[in-house]
């Protein structure tokens, strides 16, 4: 018989639907959050009176004034931006140094323990992380540096730090293992050190998995919110100016996305400060938009090479 | 053969990746400035056997090293500096791999790790090592291209360059012909019968005949023993000692 059952095709058309549909659902749920977010905000958007310039370059944020309320929100952008950054500059370093350890220099026992410990601290929840911050952390910094408070720019990275570090590790250690070993083969049958071959040999073939590790731990570092929220003081505050040191990490900010988490369950529906918290949203989905973006352009541009 | 001239002695090597045994007591020595042929099928230990000599092994966490390899009359498991060691040694793996790198960077990474920086030094060295691998003319116009864009052959002379560029004493080659082309292979053999002057050569190969053409002696390994080392004109003869190397020489199996 060449004629296949009736059954047999059937099945077959359906589970080809079936995983059509599922690989579609990821482009549409992104479309239909961003649609959404985009929807809870357009009132305020079309309005007339909301200057979107303004919006993003004054600092006075007033949401709840009765006569004036004021909606800038460079402050925010200042404190999503410090944090993130400083915890980049901090976790950037440990976790790829971890990466490195991991897959070329430990005992695959020592291995072994050490990536079940690092999945282990991917799972802290990160309100548990913001608690470390608000009393651990917040007296370590007091004592360590005398601030007044604790809730800091430093406070915030260091918690963003931790976290975003496991997800660099696992990924960048994936990267390294990804290199065939007859790389590192042919690297030290030259005769050269096994540090000279990680570092001439082993990073440059795993850079673009490197490079995926670090942004996916930045854009962690971006829209973790209750974390921050704990950690950083909540104080709508620029925290760097034009002189050295440019940054001040003992002061405390708030962040695009603990401002979101804090004041949306205040507001109004369909209020103007409702609003402009999705603008808010609008703008960390185009921020991390953005991050992701150039992300896969840098990677295209040193494939491309 | 008197035992004090010989470049390398392996006296009892055994060698087993957890409980398996791979390489089952082998002695033998290989002389200086001769090419020496290693033949036999694969699960033979001719890979491993290379591995111990450069002592690359030591990578493999499971693996145990019995036995002896002196090279000059130094056991190469007590030697100070490993990496120094490793240098007097060329390896060429049966896949060309290509670094990361640009062709010059392939063939002047180890002269550079080993703290050459003069220019000049490093392009003269660049240009012999690829001459001696006949792989100059085809690309001293893009040296700063990616050497993993060149083809398969090519970049297997780029290893061959890459082995030269730390002036090895010793140079293994292990199954190089695999992934390139006959007219290729034989100008790679040309270019070997050329370095023997300068350097002794392991010539591990997959193809009998290549080791008839170019060995001055062949060792005949099967399941990691040693059944026959000889002048390979008397192991090619047919009437080599043993009837398992008669036959496979003569193609019954293998």
């Amino acid at each position: 018989m060449l004629q296949r059952s009736k059954y047999k095709v059937i099945r077959e058309v359906l589970i080809e639907w079936i995983i059509r549909i599922c690989g579609i659902s990821a482009v549409v749920f992104v479309f239909a959050i961003f649609l959404f977010v985009f929807w809870q905000g357009k009132g305020l958007i079309f309005s007339g009176d909301f200057d979107f310039w303004k919006f993003l370059t004054t600092k006075e944020w007033y949401p709840a004034s009765e006569n004036n309320p004021r909606y800038g929100v460079s402050a925010l952008i200042a404190g999503t931006v410090s944090v993130t950054v400083l915890a980049m500059i901090i976790a950037v370093p440990f976790g790829l140094g971890a990466a490195l350890f991991i897959s070329e220099f430990c005992s695959p026992k020592l291995k072994e323990t050490l990536k079940i410990v690092i999945e282990l601290l991917a799972a802290i929840p990160s309100v548990v992380w913001g608690f470390i911050g608000l009393t651990i952390m917040n007296h370590l910094i007091m004592e360590l540096f005398g601030a007044p408070i604790g809730l800091t720019v430093l406070n915030g990275a260091i918690i963003l730090a931790l976290m975003s570090v496991p997800i660099i590790v696992s990924i960048g250690e994936d990267a390294l293992q990804a290199v065939p070993d007859s790389y590192r083969e042919a690297g030290i049958g030259l005769g050269v050190t096994r540090w000279q071959m990680v570092y001439k040999v082993l990073l440059p073939a795993a850079k673009n998995g490197l490079l995926a590790a670090v942004l996916l731990g930045v854009g962690r570092a971006i829209g973790e919110t209750m974390a921050v929220l704990m950690a950083t003081g909540h104080a709508v505050h620029i925290p760097f100016d034009a002189e050295f040191p440019f940054l001040h990490g003992l002061d405390s900010v708030r962040t695009l996305t603990a401002t979101i988490a804090a004041e949306l369950g205040e507001t109004a529906r369909d209020s103007s400060h409702y609003q402009v918290l999705f603008i808010i949203g609008i703008l960390l989905f185009t921020i991390t938009f953005a991050v992701n973006l150039t992300a896969d352009l840098i990677v295209k541009g040193v494939k491309g090479k | 053969m008197v035992a004090e001239t010989a470049k390398l002695n392996i006296d009892g090597l055994k060698l087993s990746y957890g409980s398996k045994q791979v390489i089952h007591g082998i002695t033998f020595d290989i002389q200086p400035n001769e090419i020496f042929g290693v033949i036999g099928p694969a699960q033979s230990g001719k890979t491993s056997m290379l591995k111990v000599i450069n002592r690359t092994i030591d990578f493999t966490a499971d693996a145990h090293v019995e036995g002896t390899v002196k090279m000059e009359g130094q056991n190469v498991f007590h030697v100070k500096d490993v990496y120094e060691y490793r240098r007097r040694i060329g390896m060429v793996a049966p896949l060309p791999v290509g670094l990361p790198l640009t062709i010059y960077d392939n063939v002047a990474f180890a002269p550079r790790s080993f703290g050459m920086k003069d220019k000049d030094q490093l392009d003269e060295l660049v240009q012999r090592c690829l001459e001696q691998a006949a792989l100059w003319d085809e690309v001293k116009d893009r040296l700063d291209t990616l050497g993993t864009m060149l083809s398969g052959g090519q970049q297997q002379r780029l290893t061959i360059a890459r082995a030269l560029s730390h002036q090895p004493e010793v140079l293994c080659l292990d199954e190089f012909s695999i992934a390139i082309d006959p007219v290729t292979t034989m100008k790679i053999e040309d270019v070997l019968k050329e370095l023997r002057n300068e350097m002794t050569i392991i010539l591990v190969t997959n193809l009998v005949q290549q080791a008839r053409r170019l060995a001055d002696r062949t060792m005949f390994l099967l399941n990691g023993d040693l059944i026959e080392v000889d002048e390979t004109e008397k192991i090619f003869s047919g009437n080599a000692q043993e009837t398992k190397t008669n036959e496979f020489v003569s193609g019954a199996f293998g």
